[in-house]
């Protein structure tokens, strides 16, 4: 199953702390879908402010980005630039 | 993945690429050195009236009341505009541009409502016959402030009996949530490992802190903007912007009319940097504009770019490392208090993520505070919040070498990330190019040169990561057979020739047949702003897949003509091909003769793609200076300076190397000189070029560029963002060289001669 670790403090307030978790999804969506079924409000902060690497790789705002089962997921601040 | 765009893991080879990579003459060139081009202060309409702006004298103060009644009885004033004029917005952030947005705060920032919050905060606009007359009615404008007191440093704004800027501020972050209000908007965090059991380990554990001023992005053409509101409410803007898709939403947003309703066509732009990823100046002048009912035109003057624009975030950065004898860093802690400006919204998460990004270190920890004081509310600046965190940290990497008795060089490549490393904000470095630039660096004949008295050579690496985001491009063929590629992104860098240079490659014609133009945003689908080294990679992408699509058009047309299947043709050097003997004898079909026999065929050839491009390949840097110090003056001249940069594939290598050469020499002015200057009662003293001393061209050598071609596997010609990292290690390898210089290390900024020569006396002359 994919796991989920959330770096910064953001995210955690959500997840009572956890550092880390497990999500049953496929892909990015599904992933967000289930952080916030089971955190309510996780979702939203996700969406608004957070990017998402995805077995090393950054993603920003990619719903359909693919999970795999051993996928490692890291939910970071978004990033813009100069 | 699949995200509205073709998976792409492959690039074209380098000795495929016939277009890729040459250095053909800027189609923007020529206007520019010839006076021709029209940037956002050259417009004008007729019957056109003129915007200024009425401006706080106070850094922090309450609006008691404003009176325009004089203003508007002046003859030649046809509108005045006070926050009155633009509808309350609730406070709700958002990621809409290059940072975290908050709608309130970016509509309080263009018009204060109950507080002037910063020396320079507008407070009310003027439209008028002539400037002169605007000026004199905002003279005319009086504004009945209490003043409060202020707070301008960072660490004295963090303070719990510092003056309050935003009674609903509440630090976010912290657990439990605070019940008093603060200047902290955000406290984040990150870590990795055991930091303490890290630091146990350790056989050498050094402290520092540094600080770095906020500094202005300094682009030389000032915000300008036309903006003319129709009778029915259509509304036309042009300006000069890092994004007209971006002033189109921000203007409806503050206004609260439909982005339908808007129009934004961009004017050529006279530098940008980030600080142009924000807007001022549109929301006044389409508030007057609707009021007056005729185009109202808005200038800046210098000293309002300085008074009310930018900048970029200053911060304190305090630094501990631990390490073995040997040099391996075993631990690393940093905690980064970043200015915000008079709102939150401060780089601090990126500066953050790229403090320590350069090394496998494996227990770590960055805590990052994001923190409003009465100053201007900062934009992005090239790689925003990296090059303060950095500073810090390898300069502390300098301090660690030194107490080490190891070379810096090797410090860096003794601990240098590489792919497989986990960063530590999360993610697991994949075809990264960072020890490549050290092992370049180290290699770079300049490494050899002989260094004489008071001179001295310093070390410095950075990160960014570059990102992609959602482009549009559209490719026409003319019926000559040259073509059109038209984007969405505002061409700051050179994206314009990169795109033509893209396209000519797939079409297989001559870069000059392809015209490249930025299109406005009722020609062409959205496009994000340009910002995060994200155009020549993402709007790239887009190019490249609508000149795909257009050669397969071409093919299916050649097909047509031939009367085959079009599977039974090929495309190779701007021409159409029988697919093999089988396909039957065809002499080749030029894009020329296709292109002329369109209408036959079915019409015109086009082709318009939107992507929201992912991949964009991190980058790093690493960053060899020379100086020599004047110690009885303390000027510090730079010698030499070489910067190794992963580049990915170099596109238009001029450009590239233009890119690196300006981060570079903004990154020495931040060093060097550059900082604001307020006084006791928090008012700006050096709002010009004058006294804002930025570095000209005698300043600076000819910077060295070594291009580190480490390609991208997710752009179709293996590309990778190379606009921001280069201002990243400036500071630290400027301070760097003036220790090895002179042996005083050099832990806040700006270098300037009175603080260095303060710093030789201190130390004995």
């Amino acid at each position: 199953m994919p796991r989920v670790h959330f770096s910064g403090q953001a995210a955690r307030r959500f997840t009572g702390g956890a550092t880390e978790l497990e999500v049953e999804a496929n892909t990015f969506r599904r992933m967000v879908l289930e952080l916030d079924r089971r955190f309510p409000g996780l979702g939203r902060q996700i969406e608004e402010s957070m990017a998402v690497a995805i077995d090393g790789e950054i993603f920003q705002d990619a719903y359909l980005a693919q999970l795999k089962p051993d996928s490692e997921i890291y939910l970071i601040p978004k990033i813009g630039g100069g | 993945m699949k995200n509205g765009s073709k998976v792409r893991m492959t690039y074209m080879p380098k000795e495929l690429q016939k277009v890729v990579g040459t250095r053909p003459i800027r189609p923007d060139g020529v206007d520019k050195v010839t006076g021709k081009a029209n940037f956002g202060a050259d417009m004008v309409m007729p019957g056109m009236l003129w915007g200024k702006v009425k401006r706080s004298p106070h850094a922090h103060a309450r609006i008691m009341s404003i009176n325009t009644e004089k203003a508007r009885a002046l003859p030649g004033v046809k509108a005045v505009v006070t926050w009155e004029d633009f509808p309350p917005i609730p406070s709700e952030e958002a990621f809409v541009g290059e940072g975290p947005m908050n709608f309130r705060d970016l509509s309080r920032n263009c018009m204060a409502r109950d507080k002037v919050l910063y020396d320079g905060h507008a407070v009310a606009a003027v439209a008028a016959t002539s400037p002169a007359i605007a000026e004199e009615a905002c003279e005319l404008i009086k504004v009945d402030y209490h003043v409060l007191p202020h707070v301008i440093d960072v660490e004295e704004a963090m303070k719990s009996d510092a003056p309050l800027l935003h009674d609903d501020l509440f630090t976010q972050g912290v657990d439990p949530k605070p019940t008093h209000p603060s200047n902290v908007a955000k406290q984040i965090g990150f870590t990795k490992g055991d930091l303490e059991a890290g630091f146990r380990e350790a056989d050498v554990t050094i402290e520092r802190r540094y600080s770095n001023a906020p500094v202005h992005q300094a682009y030389i053409e000032p915000h300008a903007c036309v903006v003319s509101v129709a009778a029915d409410g259509q509304t036309t803007i042009w300006s000069s912007s890092q994004g007209q898709f971006m002033v189109r939403a921000y203007s409806a947003k503050l206004l609260g009319i439909d982005i339908s309703q808007i129009r934004a066509i961009p004017a050529e732009i006279g530098g940008g940097f980030g600080g142009k990823t924000l807007i001022y100046l549109e929301p006044l002048a389409l508030a007057m504009s609707k009021k007056s009912g005729r185009p109202v035109k808005m200038v800046m003057s210098r000293e309002e770019v300085f008074r009310a624009t930018g900048p970029a975030a200053g911060a304190v950065i305090e630094v501990r490392l631990g390490a073995k004898r040997d040099g391996r860093i075993t631990a690393a802690e940093a905690v980064l208090k970043y200015q915000a400006g008079a709102f939150p919204g401060s780089p601090v998460g990126p500066g953050c993520m790229c403090a320590f990004a350069m090394y496998d270190i494996p227990n770590a920890k960055v805590t990052g505070y994001d923190v409003v004081s009465n100053r201007p509310k900062v934009a992005a600046y090239r790689a925003p919040g990296a090059p303060n965190s950095s500073y810090g940290v390898e300069s502390c990497l300098d301090e660690l070498a030194d107490q080490l008795g190891i070379d810096p060089l090797a410090l860096r490549e003794k601990n240098a990330a590489k792919d497989g490393v986990k960063a530590l904000h999360g993610p697991t470095w994949q075809n990264i190019g960072y020890a490549a630039t050290v092992e370049a660096a180290k290699n770079h004949p300049h490494m050899k040169e002989p260094l004489g008295p008071n001179q001295g050579r310093g070390i410095a690496s950075g990160f960014w990561f570059n990102i992609g985001g959602e482009s549009s491009a559209a490719c026409h063929i003319n019926e000559d057979g040259t073509a059109v590629v038209a984007v969405g992104t505002p061409d700051i860098g050179g994206s314009r020739a990169s795109m033509a240079i893209m396209a000519a490659e797939i079409l297989g014609i001559p870069v000059e047949r392809v015209r490249p133009i930025v299109a406005d945003t009722s020609s062409i689908g959205y496009s994000f702003l340009t910002g995060g080294s994200r155009v020549t990679f993402a709007t790239g992408m887009a190019t490249t897949q609508a000149a795909e699509k257009v050669v397969e058009e071409l093919k299916k047309r050649a097909a047509m003509i031939w009367d085959i299947s079009p599977d039974a043709v090929e495309w190779k050097d701007g021409k159409a091909w029988p697919a093999g003997a089988n396909a039957g004898s065809f002499e080749p079909l030029p894009l020329a003769e296709i292109a002329l026999k369109s209408g036959r065929t079915g019409g015109p050839i086009t082709a318009e793609v939107s992507v929201n491009a992912q991949g964009a390949g991190p980058g790093f840097a690493t960053h060899i200076c020379d100086v020599e110090v004047d110690k009885e003056t303390g000027y510090v001249k730079i010698l030499r300076y070489t910067a190794v940069q992963d580049v990915g594939r170099a596109i238009h290598p001029s450009y590239v190397e233009g890119q690196i050469q300006g981060g570079v020499t903004q990154g020495i002015g931040w060093a060097l000189n550059e900082e604001y200057i307020y006084d006791k009662d928090g008012r700006l003293e050096n709002p010009g070029f004058l006294d804002y001393r930025v570095p000209v061209a005698p300043d600076v050598p000819m910077i060295d560029t070594v291009m580190v071609e480490n390609a991208n596997p997710r752009h179709p010609f293996g590309a990778r963002g190379v606009g921001e990292v280069p201002i990243v290690p400036p500071m630290a390898a400027v301070a760097n060289a003036i220790n090895d210089a002179i042996g005083i290390r050099m832990r806040d900024l700006p270098m300037s001669p009175p603080r260095l020569r303060a710093a030789i006396d201190k130390n004995g002359g």
